[in-house]
């Protein structure tokens, strides 16, 4: 049997994901620095208000508030113990929305980052990482995910830690990476890298793509990076609603409802087939959004002028691909190497 | 690789020495650049010569090209690591040669905020470029850092945060600073993906640092500008 998201996939050109989380809950009082997967079990109301927000704006999916919930970053709350339950609590309340809703809703299990550096270059060695995503993994499938959300990864190694640790877990997932950096992950990911990446998995996401980064401009160059390697694997734009900008000593993203509608717009047509927000991006951005997908037809792929023209201009001149990229440093000569 | 394509360290005269710690340091080479370190330290080079000319130096190289978008985070780790592999055998010797110090940061991630790959990368370009680094690790409300500003004496004080939540935190550092007349002692760098120069202005910090090259390159000219006005 298939999963969910496949069959959704298939049946359906685009499907709306959904929007921030963190924004929402510091919106609903979260505090900085705070935990916001202590909520699942000391706010359940305040995670199942969230979730509704995503689907009552139309979201055909939506991610389970468990992006810290592994146990590298659970333990900078001293919560390292309550991996399994804090995932399970976490996707448990999102199947009782997605259950109640009167179309067919998909509970995303999401996974972030360690936050830890991995071997050769860091600390963090494979076998540990996939132990930690295993372990949430495990989490979010009792408590009823229909898939995994990888999201947010900067480094090639974590990516394929947690490949392995959904299957271990006998759990379908996605992923996405933040391309951040020049164009490029922090790591120095390219969007045509990351296509080579997945696609040499064994096991391989449903979709993948790109979430977070800078501005919804430079997302849509990521989304053109790995639309132009050919690939038939489902593209994912989970992009910023804007640029953050400090209002009278308060973050606030510059993206509008308006202008979020455009970039799912644009998202299509450079050949997204799961389109959502990321930071800043509130059930009325994915409301207009969710509009515009229906009511606008689809369009021819966008140039990189076009994008910049409605979206703004891009943080970068290049990302790492094409033929404009700088060179890396000539060696000046021979050197004999260590490996 | 053949033997033939061998470099022998000990063989290269001064000049070729260093270019090539120059690019042993761009590839992460740790062993090497201790070994070329001792080679110079045996040949006679003052260690403060040694910290400026071939490790400052190399770390410039690896800092423009993170600036430009040519390296990433995971070569300047191994640019770093080997620049420490020299730094821990200089370090002794510079404290008992005087030398003279290029300057000294208290660096941390504010209050709220766990973040510190951004951080720790700072400090490592810092110390690349021969500064001293007192780091006060994640989540630091504003009394961790009165503190260290007070034992440590430092030149600049850096904070850093992640979050479009713990951003505004910088702020209350920075009046803290002004309301107890100490802003002007230091300069105050902030850095942080969300952040911009706008935000900077804003609270008041006398820069914003987009990367960790960047913020190298800002706390050398802030020092320089002491010393101008100093020795005038």
């Amino acid at each position: 049997m298939t999963d969910l998201l496949t069959r959704m996939l298939a049946d359906n050109d685009v499907l709306l994901a959904d929007g921030a989380t963190g924004t929402s809950l510091f919106g609903m009082g979260l505090m900085a620095g705070d935990a916001p997967e202590l909520w699942n079990t000391d706010a359940p109301e305040k995670i199942l208000a969230l979730y509704r927000g995503a689907v009552e704006a139309g979201s055909d999916l939506f991610l389970t508030n468990t992006f810290g919930g592994n146990a590298s970053r659970l333990k900078l709350h001293s919560a390292q113990s309550r991996v399994h339950e804090l995932n399970r609590v976490g996707a448990e309340l999102g199947r009782d929305i997605a259950d109640k809703a009167e179309r067919t809703i998909i509970v995303a299990g999401s996974v972030g980052p360690t936050g830890e550096i991995m071997e050769p270059v860091g600390t963090l060695s494979h076998a540990l990482a996939v132990e930690m995503f295993h372990e949430q993994a495990d989490g979010l499938k009792e408590g009823g995910a229909d898939i995994a959300w990888l999201e947010t990864i900067s480094s090639p190694e974590e990516f394929r830690a947690a490949a392995e640790a959904f299957t271990l877990a006998g759990l379908p997932w996605c992923g996405t990476m933040s391309f951040d950096t020049a164009g490029r992950t922090m790591m120095g990911v390219t969007s045509a890298a990351m296509v080579q990446m997945v696609e040499a998995l064994d096991h391989p996401p449903i979709a993948f793509g790109a979430n977070c980064g800078t501005g919804a401009s430079d997302l849509l160059r990521t989304v053109l990076g790995f639309a132009a390697q050919g690939t038939e694997r489902p593209i994912i734009a989970k992009g910023n609603a804007g640029i953050p900008k400090y209002v009278d000593g308060h973050i606030h993203y510059d993206g509008t409802p308006d202008l979020m509608a455009e970039y799912a717009v644009m998202a299509r047509d450079c050949g997204a087939r799961i389109i959502g927000g990321c930071c800043g991006t509130m059930p009325e951005h994915l409301r207009r959004m969710r509009a515009a997908l229906d009511e606008r037809p689809r369009g021819e792929r966008p140039t990189l002028d076009l994008i910049t023209q409605v979206l703004g201009p891009l943080s970068s001149a290049n990302d790492g691909t094409g033929e404009d990229t700088a060179p890396a440093r000539p060696p000046r000569g021979k050197r004999r190497r260590t490996n | 690789m053949s033997q033939e394509d061998d470099i022998i360290l000990s063989e290269l005269d001064d000049e070729e020495l260093v270019q090539q710690m120059f690019d042993d340091l761009y590839d992460g080479l740790r062993e090497e650049i201790e070994e070329a370190v001792g080679i110079l330290l045996e040949r006679g080079w003052a260690p403060y010569d040694v910290l400026t000319k071939a490790l400052v130096g190399g770390m410039t190289i690896v800092g423009a090209d993170f600036r430009d978008g040519i390296l990433f985070v995971p070569e300047v780790l191994l640019a770093a690591n080997a620049m420490k592999g020299g730094m821990a055998i200089l370090k002794p010797l510079l404290a008992e040669t005087g030398a003279p110090r290029v300057g000294k940061m208290v660096i941390g991630t504010v209050k709220g905020d766990i973040h510190d790959i951004g951080k720790n990368l700072v400090g490592m370009m810092m110390e690349g470029a021969g500064f001293e680094i007192v780091d006060l690790g994640i989540n630091n409300p504003v009394e961790n850092y009165l503190e260290a500003l007070e034992t440590e004496e430092p030149d600049i004080l850096g904070m850093s945060a992640l979050l479009t939540t713990t951003m505004p935190y910088m702020k209350v550092v920075i009046d803290t600073l002004i309301e107890q007349g100490k802003r002007d002692d230091y300069v105050v760098l902030v850095g942080g993906a969300p952040l911009n120069e706008e935000f900077g202005r804003a609270i008041g910090a006398d820069a914003y640092c987009r990367d960790a090259a960047v913020a190298v390159e800002t706390a050398k000219d802030f020092m320089h500008r002491k010393h101008n006005r100093v020795s005038a």
